[in-house]
């Protein structure tokens, strides 16, 4: 219980700028799969995507997978509104996330890397694929044969699912496949393929390097290391910053906040608003946390003070899904037009207050029934700001 | 001019060039399918934009049905069927610079060029579409004319870098 929880706390390992990549790799890969395995498994490193999937696990699962061709994918796809740290990763320390891609390829027996990299950040390319050369020249010298291509996204937020990105990635539109199978079975051209996002892979270098321990010891229970996160909105240090697991959104708007904050939405468009009066009981990490409410993240912390309207951005959330719902089913794409068309027909009065009601009835039905993450994390900031701030969609 | 546009009849007569251009870019992605996203990428840098009869000629190179390259062209939003500005002003409109009021910098675009989201100036030198996030949060809310960021822009803003690109481009009529 003593470590459930604990003030906001500083770290700085993923932009450590490190010299010594290729004395990683090199080390690392001459490990066996199995080392290298268990010590994923034991730094409990999680997905920092959002979705906090053990990464080692993962990496396992794909490893034992049966098949001659592989994949390793880096879903660099950040589109959640409010997130900008992988960006940053890929053009200030892209080399741990090669090695990370190199040796994860290595144990899993794959030889093609594959980088989705997000439209809206096609200056960052010619720098990263300059880095790639360099990268594979030194994988050629010791005999390792792995390439990595960039694979540019085309400006679609639903391409951020894993199976909507191999949609994408094999010249589709990006509508989500149905799961299981996992792409750790029928990924990228339906072989077995470890997808992982910018930070998590960043992540493995600091336990390549530093040991499962040294990570595991930061955070709290269920939720360890270190994690990225992206602030802005209200908040006169908008940026990135890394941070230990498991801190109190309280202590996060201490530090962060303009001294006026409303509400923060946690984890974007997708994720939670929390009111200021749960800022205490509210902590940052995985689920399974000892005391109060726990909210994973991709990240994105924005901050919200008196003068915004909730309404206002429950608007601008819904426009967001509305827009970028792929369609394919009709929970989503049905249910996000809806949910726009509801919220201002309640503002302008033209519905009664209790229609909010069956609006939130409808977020809960998208929630169990659409099929990918998209349709089903509506109901996360919807109900989290209909459930606070009712009055202002009201009045 | 490859492409000859036929604004009344919405028809666009392809040159014999930019037939060739595109049967070009087809055969160096070997008529793959699954190349079909990287294929429009190239082909709409060529032209700007992928009206239909391109699309047309693409689905018949790779032997696809033209609603699959249809359907992939209307999916992403940075395939347009429209052609764009000489210099395509893109306005963010994520949370973050929603919030910090990017609604009020689209709206006073819309008033100095008076065109709407998805127009293009008559004189085609600008055009204005809204982006969804373009991450760039911290410097909110953010602007972006071509690949150029304008951060922390005020509505102020907004006439000045209106009439710096205008100044500084030499087929404007003014100049003429």
């Amino acid at each position: 219980m003593a470590e459930s929880y604990h003030l906001l706390k500083r770290a700085d390992f993923i932009f450590r700028n490190e010299n010594d990549w290729e004395d990683i790799l090199t080390k690392t890969i001459k490990r066996t799969p199995q080392d290298i395995i268990n010590e994923l498994i034991s730094s409990e490193l999680k997905g920092r995507g959002g979705a906090g999937f053990p990464t080692g696990l993962k990496w396992k699962i794909t490893a034992e997978a049966k098949s001659a061709e592989k994949y390793v994918i880096c879903n660099a796809d950040e589109g959640e509104p409010g997130t900008f740290k992988d960006r940053e990763i890929l053009s200030r320390v892209p080399y741990k996330v090669l090695t990370a891609m190199a040796v994860c390829a290595n144990i899993i027996g794959s030889k093609k890397g594959i980088i989705y990299l997000r439209g809206e950040y096609h200056s960052l390319k010619e720098a990263l694929e300059k880095t790639i050369s360099e990268f594979e020249y030194y994988c050629k010298k010791i005999k390792l044969d792995f390439t990595v291509e960039v694979f540019m996204g085309s400006g679609a937020y639903i391409c951020g699912e894993e199976t909507a990105l191999f949609e994408s990635l094999e010249g589709h539109r990006g509508e989500p496949r149905n799961k299981p199978p996992y792409p750790t079975i029928k990924g990228y051209m339906d072989k077995p393929t470890v997808i992982n996002n910018v930070e998590t892979l960043a992540h493995t270098f600091t336990i390549f390097k530093y040991g499962a321990k040294k990570f595991y010891d930061l955070g709290v229970q269920f939720s360890r290391g270190t994690k990225l996160f992206s602030v802005s909105g209200d908040t006169p240090k908008p940026g990135i910053y890394e941070l230990e697991l498991g801190m109190s959104l309280q202590d996060f708007v201490n530090e962060f906040g303009d001294g006026d904050t409303k509400a923060v939405q946690v984890g974007g468009a997708s994720g939670f608003l929390v009111p200021r009066k749960k800022f205490q009981e509210t902590a940052i990490g995985y689920q399974g946390k000892l005391t109060g409410i726990s909210l994973p993240t991709g990240g994105s912390m924005m901050i919200y003070n008196s003068s915004r309207s909730m309404f206002n951005v429950l608007d601008n959330y819904l426009e967001f899904f509305r827009e970028e719902s792929c369609g394919q089913c009709t929970p989503c794409r049905v249910g996000c037009q809806q949910l726009l068309i509801g919220i201002k027909a309640v503002k302008r009065g033209e519905r009664p207050a209790q229609y909010l009601d069956k609006l939130l009835k409808l977020s809960e039905t998208m929630q169990i029934t659409a099929k990918c993450g998209l349709g089903q994390s509506v109901a996360n900031s919807f109900a989290s700001i209909v459930e606070n701030f009712r009055e202002e969609m009201i009045y | 001019m490859e492409i000859t546009r036929d604004l009344k009849n919405h028809k666009v007569q392809l040159s014999e060039n930019a037939i060739a251009l595109v049967k070009k870019i087809c055969r160096r992605f070997n008529y793959e399918e699954g190349e079909l996203i990287n294929i429009l990428h190239a082909v709409q840098s060529q032209f700007g934009y992928l009206p239909a009869e391109i699309q047309e000629l693409i689905a018949k190179e790779l032997d696809i049905s033209v609603a699959k390259v249809y359907g992939v062209v209307t999916f992403y939003s940075f395939f347009t069927m429209k052609p764009k500005g000489k210099y395509p002003i893109s306005l963010c409109m994520g949370t973050a610079c929603y919030v910090r009021g990017a609604e009020n910098i689209l709206n006073e675009i819309k008033r100095q060029l008076n065109i709407d989201e998805g127009e293009t100036t008559p004189d085609g030198l600008f055009s204005l579409s809204s982006l969804r996030c373009v991450g760039a949060c911290g410097l909110a809310p953010v602007l972006m004319v071509g690949e150029k960021v304008y951060g922390r822009v005020a509505q102020a803003d907004v006439r000045k870098i209106i009439s710096e690109y205008k100044a500084g481009c030499p087929t404007h009529p003014s100049k003429e």
